[in-house]
């Protein structure tokens, strides 16, 4: 009977130490809310494929300090109202540590007033620089774009090089256009540009002629124009088309070899715009820290899903990071977390080199960005 | 440049965009005029035209003579089908049930595109070249000529249709009465699906003359769609020559208004356009007020 005791006693203990150790090489879960389907489908999609990629890449060599990573991953369907739903859901139910995404500025915005409050670590895929500011109010939201007026303010240090002073913009009436609008008037009033023209042109419009002919009139040096395909490639091919002759700058939502083929080599040729290191990465520096991480990212999305990868699944990609590295550097609690991406430094990664800190929860600067030229169908780096 | 030029390039601009709206607004009538409904589903056309046109080119490896026939050929078979699965077996349905049965089509359509195709845009190479022709300091493309020859040959061919052939003729009748054309032995279940047919090939060529210049994506119908709308009421329904100048219409009013006004104004002005005519005359344009619909 003694005996007996004793073996129960020992099996009782062996359980126990048994679930402890599972819990301790149990799983971390992290969420990921992405607009795969609807509108903005461009942008959710390579998101989800490339954290999939990533999370399987990870715990297949081993996890982060012993423990494997889960990723639940919804479709926000691009609707800030579902993705609150989802974001709820991921918080309460599937209990996660960390939430990367939304897609979209408006779903980030919506998404972001929840997870302050749950205290919940938020790193949002879009660029609006109202997702990380004003700092005291975005404790636990950080974002991977850089900032527009990063790159509207790369595509204006150009000019002034050029000496090109009085500039025609022609952009988008939707988000980015605006954003992008706003900021370039503002930089451009600090840096002592003249705007002669401010045109825009709808996200579906298919002849933007009129405006340029306005433009033309005008005495622009320069014309700087602000959207996401297809607009700037019928830009390109209407410029074109009328013989502007003067130089036509571009945003870095472009900066894609799928714009070049819609505008045509020959219309394109000699648009400027500031790219993300991505689409360029074969042309880079020998010694750019950037270059073996981009490569390898390409490669790897070209193997498993056989397209090549976009600054949109880019910002998946940081935002990955940034979480992976901030638990194996702090630990896997929400607060944990937090603490470890706001003291992000020189992180390389996908978008460009993160150095975060309490007033700057994006880390971005002008080096994420390089002006090109398309030459030739293809892009050349400007110096 | 001088104001001249301008206003030049502006009124070309327009014209060659107009023709575009009329080719897609004439499709809308000539359904309207046999059925009674309108069919929300032609911009869908326009799209299937040019995405067609690219698969075909892109799988197939066809040249572009070989896949615009084609393209035009099975964009003409999904309307058959539509006409066939969606539309006549609830033949018996109100007008506005069956309108918004287009606009469920139009969905049904546009989503099957994006499933096939995916999301990108893409672009068609142009018919002949695009080095730009010099107009007195204006330019337009080749393209836009071609865009404006076709237009012209299928108001022709329109004309001739359904003034001197039978089935035109036939197609006319049922629009005056329905009832009275069966009576004297129309079929006018095959008039509908005739009616479906000219307007599914119709939209698709226009969507292949067009993709040159504007790109084509499984999404590029909605907005073609909607001005094609606007210049079929402005010519008040009629598949024939209003329709045509309520296209140009548009397309310069909306040219000259980007041009001259701003450019933020230029939908505002086309819907505005809309909204006038259909509380001033809601007939059209041209039309007296009891006016002959084909």
């Amino acid at each position: 009977m003694k005996k007996f005791v004793t073996f129960c006693s020992l099996v009782t203990m062996l359980l126990c130490s048994a679930s402890m150790a599972l819990a301790a090489s149990g799983t971390i879960k992290i969420g990921g809310l992405f607009s795969v389907t609807g509108p903005a489908s461009f942008l959710g999609e390579p998101e989800k494929k490339t954290l999939e990629l990533l999370v399987a890449d990870l715990n297949a060599k081993g996890g982060i300090n012993g423990q494997k990573l889960e990723a639940v991953i919804y479709d926000t369907a691009g609707d800030a109202t579902k993705a609150v739903q989802l974001a709820t859901k991921l918080i309460r139910n599937d209990k996660v540590v960390a939430i990367i995404g939304p897609s979209t500025t408006g779903e980030s915005m919506a998404v972001l007033a929840l997870t302050e409050k749950e205290k919940i670590p938020l790193v949002s895929c879009a660029a609006g620089i109202k997702i990380t500011e004003p700092a005291k109010d975005r404790k636990f939201t950080f974002k991977t774009p850089a900032n527009d007026h990063v790159a509207a303010e790369k595509n204006l240090n150009y000019m002034a090089k050029q000496k090109q002073k009085n500039l025609a913009l022609l952009t988008v009436t939707d988000g980015f256009g605006a954003s992008g609008r706003e900021q370039l008037k503002t930089l451009a009033a600090q840096k002592g540009f003249n705007i002669v023209a401010d045109e825009t042109y709808g996200p579906k419009d298919t002849d933007m002629t009129p405006q340029l002919t306005k433009i033309r009139g005008s005495k622009a040096d320069a014309i700087i124009c602000w959207g996401t395909n297809p607009g700037p490639a019928i830009i390109t091919k209407n410029v074109k088309q009328l013989g502007i002759k003067m130089p036509v700058y571009m945003s870095h939502g472009v900066a894609s070899k799928k714009y070049i083929e819609l505008a045509s080599a020959a219309a394109a040729e000699g648009v400027m715009l500031p790219a993300g290191k991505l689409a360029i990465y074969d042309m880079l520096a020998k010694n750019d820290p950037q270059q073996k991480l981009l490569r390898e990212y390409d490669a790897a999305y070209r193997k498993a899903y056989g397209v090549e990868a976009s600054t949109f699944g880019g910002y998946a990609y940081d935002a990955f990071l940034l979480v992976t590295n901030a638990i194996k550097a702090k630990g896997a609690t929400t607060a944990q977390i937090r603490d470890g991406l706001e003291q992000t430094k020189k992180l390389v990664s996908v978008s460009g080199i993160f150095n975060m800190s309490a007033t700057d929860h994006n880390g971005l600067d002008l080096s994420a960005f390089e002006m090109v030229r398309v030459t030739k169908g293809d892009w050349a780096i400007l110096k | 440049m001088e104001l001249g030029t301008q206003l030049l390039q502006y009124l070309l601009s327009g014209l060659s965009t107009g023709a575009i709206y009329a080719l897609i607004g004439i499709g809308y009538s000539i359904i309207y005029n046999a059925t009674g409904i309108i069919n929300f589903a032609q911009g869908e056309f326009v799209m299937l035209g040019g995405m067609l046109t690219l698969f075909l080119m892109g799988v197939l490896q066809l040249p572009l003579w070989a896949a615009i026939p084609l393209a035009v050929l099975l964009a003409t078979l999904a309307g058959l089908a539509f006409e066939r699965l969606a539309i006549r077996p609830l033949r018996k349905a109100s007008p506005i049930s069956l309108v918004i049965i287009t606009i469920g089509g139009s969905i049904l359509i546009r989503g099957l595109a994006m499933l096939i195709w995916g999301k990108d845009t893409h672009s068609l190479p142009a018919f002949s070249g695009d080095e730009p022709i010099m107009l007195a300091g204006a330019t337009i493309l080749p393209q836009h000529l071609w865009i404006l020859g076709i237009t012209v040959v299928l108001i022709v061919l329109n004309r001739w249709f359904f003034n001197h052939t039978i089935s035109g003729k036939a197609m006319r009748a049922c629009s005056y009465n329905p009832r009275a054309a069966g009576l004297v032995g129309i079929d006018v279940r095959r008039m509908v699906l005739l009616s479906f047919v000219i307007s599914a090939a119709m939209g698709a060529l226009a969507g292949i003359i067009v993709a040159p210049l504007t790109m084509t994506s499984y999404d590029v119908g909605v907005m073609l769609g909607l001005k094609g709308f606007c210049a079929a009421i402005i010519g008040g329904m009629s598949s024939g020559l209003p329709t045509v100048i309520g296209g140009l219409i548009l397309g310069v009013l909306e040219s000259l208004g980007a041009g001259l006004i701003s450019s933020g104004y230029k939908d505002a002005i086309a819907f505005v356009i809309l909204l006038l005519i259909l509380f001033l005359r809601p007939q059209g344009l041209f039309g007296k007020p009891e006016s002959e619909r084909v």
